[in-house]
């Protein structure tokens, strides 16, 4: 690989996995709070319509991507109606949170732009290149040559571990998430913080989607979440719980997407349909070679009910 | 957890899902009213594209419900032993892979006996692919849901890599194989329409469960593991490995056939996008028919009716048929919400009947 393709590869690998590090970052607060939530993929598509129709109703990619995390909140609020205010099974919740998010964006979309779909252009959300940094050899452009949703994903990681590990209510989100009794008896509102930890992370994913549709595709196609959701949360457990290490686990997984289309490139011919399928299947190795190491919040999955 | 949303008695069950299904049509309504559409019409059209006549009913409602049959019955049956197998959709797909290829290799053989081959390939496919999720379950402790949904994507991609590739018709033209030989067809179940055999099969797998869980020693054993692994191994002596392993490759086995029978019946060759999402369809058609196989064929067919009359919709009401994914969520959330109620009323009037 030459010095080009090197900055190249390492550019694309940083484009394709900040929308996962954004969805999985949210999902790590969201499942320290012991809410898993399977409907992260409906939050994705949700963002990337509402980040697209945000884009043209403002005319601005920035207010995009700000409407882009509304819809991402938006259904995970519908999410939490069910799983934390009625103590439904979350993930059965979240499978039908997915299922509706994907098809009410497609019945938005096919509203809006008919059934075959004009193709959407939309204000994009350009690179932005940070002086000095940017420059620094081999890695500088692949970091800090990308579009703003990015360096949102670089100042997350840190500002989330810091929440999480070292402040008061860093400290409330996890005793939720391990003990929730305990957590009742000590004064927590666990529903409340499991409320507020759910929105986050459907926040979260929403930009993901925003980033999805306008920086990565500059436009909007029915399920072009593929499935993005699902792989956030194996890069969760990747990561062990660690906004901090699950920004490099989303990272490694962009590189491993972007060394599909080198190889490809290379002249390993590899039938398309196989190139896409890979992702899921590395997802699957990942998780077989390392979960073991790894644990879950003790109440991850496990509904609250208040005690009076 | 599954003991929660499987009521214990038929008659609950059912009162649940014609609740559910009041909810739907209601808050679908609302949100058709919202999008600038007229429900008035588009429940006309829906009634029209799936009861209209007879012959709608047997050959477009009925044929659209066998996928969901099959389908619904194996995350039913996952279900109830406690597996979140969220994965019939690419179990389905392997199923549909894996019976196209019998159809079109072993075309020397009669009818008798290469129609059941067919089958029982695509129930092997269906149960191969759950056997990568169920092994990393009992093996590495790693939990189903998510590697279900993997592996649906996986099975997607390796279905239309097949239709591109090594399947590819012989023109090479299509994404598509070739049509299957009439002796690998499914024969017609009611002369005259487009029902086959494969609706009938998925009948008598429906009853073989409803026996087996209500009546058999296994089906003991799947409700106990079902309602706690951990109280089935202590006071049942069960080991639940054995179970889950059991209930988890039987329920692909029979999403699988789901494709088989799909491909063997009606369309007579795999196709791209074969499924339109019915493995996720599955998992509210389970849901609706409050995971026993009686109820799950009333809800498949209600669902067979939905898939049909959303065709009319799009014609006739100009509504997106993307609204029949709305409606299934909604079903779903309908479904946990009214149990939810119904669980908090239990809960009270225990209190107060103990008071």
């Amino acid at each position: 690989m030459s010095q080009v393709e090197l900055t190249l590869f390492l550019e694309s690998a940083v484009r394709l996995g900040i929308p996962l590090a954004l969805a999985a970052m949210g999902e790590t607060i969201t499942e320290r709070s012991g809410v898993i939530n399977i409907g992260l993929e409906g939050s994705i598509i949700a963002g990337a319509l509402g980040g697209a129709l945000g884009a043209l109703a403002f005319e601005g990619a920035g207010l995009g991507v700000m409407s882009g995390a509304m819809a991402g909140m938006l259904v995970g609020l519908v999410f939490a109606a069910f799983a934390i205010g009625l103590g439904a099974d979350q993930i059965i919740t979240g499978t039908a949170v997915t299922i509706g998010g994907l098809g009410m964006t497609g019945a938005i979309y096919q509203a809006r732009f008919g059934a075959t779909g004009t193709e959407l252009s939309l204000p994009t959300l350009a690179p932005v290149a940070i002086p000095v940094l940017s420059e620094i050899p081999l890695v500088g452009s692949a970091l800090f040559a990308q579009a703003p949703t990015a360096y949102f994903a670089y100042l997350m990681a840190p500002i989330a571990w810091y929440l999480l590990f070292k402040t008061a209510w860093g400290l409330e989100l996890r005793a939720t998430g391990e003990a929730p009794a305990a957590a009742e008896a000590a004064g927590v509102r666990v529903r409340l913080v499991r409320l507020v930890a759910t929105l986050f992370g459907g926040a979260m994913a929403g930009i993901a989607g925003a980033h999805l549709a306008l920086a990565h595709a500059g436009t909007f196609a029915e399920n072009m979440s593929a499935g993005k959701g699902f792989i956030a949360i194996a890069v969760v457990v990747l990561g062990r719980w660690n906004p901090i290490l699950v920004l490099f686990a989303a990272l490694f997984f962009g590189a491993a997407s972007a060394l599909q289309f080198f190889l490809q490139a290379l002249a390993f011919a590899l039938a398309y349909q196989i190139f896409l399928a890979i992702p899921n299947m590395q997802t699957l190795a990942a998780l077989a070679g390392w979960v073991g190491k790894s644990r879950a919040p003790a109440a991850l999955a496990l509904p609250w009910e208040p005690h009076r | 957890m599954s003991a929660g949303i499987a009521p214990a008695r038929a008659r609950e069950a059912a009162l649940l899902g014609l609740g559910a299904v009041t909810l739907t049509l209601g808050a679908g309504s609302v949100l058709l009213l919202l999008g600038g559409y007229d429900p008035a019409a588009a429940g006309a059209a829906m009634l029209r594209g799936s009861v209209g006549s007879w012959n709608t009913f047997v050959s477009i409602t009925l044929v659209r419900s066998v996928p969901l049959l099959f389908a619904g019955l194996a995350v039913a049956l996952a279900f109830r032993a406690g597996v979140w197998n969220i994965g019939a959709e690419g179990q389905l797909y392997a199923g549909a892979v894996g019976g196209v290829w019998v159809a079109l290799t072993f075309t020397g053989l009669p009818s008798p006996l290469l129609v059941p081959a067919v089958l029982v390939a695509s129930g092997l496919a269906g149960g191969l692919w759950a056997l990568v999720p169920t092994l990393m379950r009992l093996r590495l402790g790693i939990g189903e849901v998510i590697t279900t949904i993997l592996m649906n994507f996986v099975g997607i991609y390796m279905a239309a890599w097949m239709v591109h590739g090594p399947l590819q018709e012989q023109r090479g033209v299509f994404p598509q194989t070739d049509r299957i030989i009439e002796a690998a067809r499914l024969p017609a179940l009611i002369p005259g329409t487009r029902l086959h055999i494969g609706f009938g099969l998925a009948l008598v797998i429906a009853a073989v469960l409803a026996v087996m869980l209500r009546r058999s020693r296994f089906g003991f054993q799947i409700r106990a593991v079902g309602a706690s692994p951990e109280a089935a191994a202590v006071a049942g002596r069960i080991n639940p490995a054995r179970v889950v392993f059991i209930s988890f490759l039987a329920s692909g086995a029979i999403a699988g056939l789901a494709g088989g029978a799909e491909v063997s019946g009606l369309t007579y060759a795999l196709y791209e996008d074969l499924s339109d999402g019915w493995g996720y369809t599955a998992i509210a058609v389970a849901l609706l028919g409050g995971l026993r196989p009686g109820g799950v064929v009333v809800t498949a067919i209600f669902f067979g009716a939905l898939q049909a009359g959303a065709g009319a919709m799009q014609r006739d009401a100009g509504i997106p048929s993307a609204w029949v994914d709305v409606v299934e969520a909604l079903v779903i959330l309908a479904v946990l919400g009214l149990d939810r109620v119904r669980a908090a009323r239990a809960a009270t009037s225990t209190v107060e009947g103990g008071a």
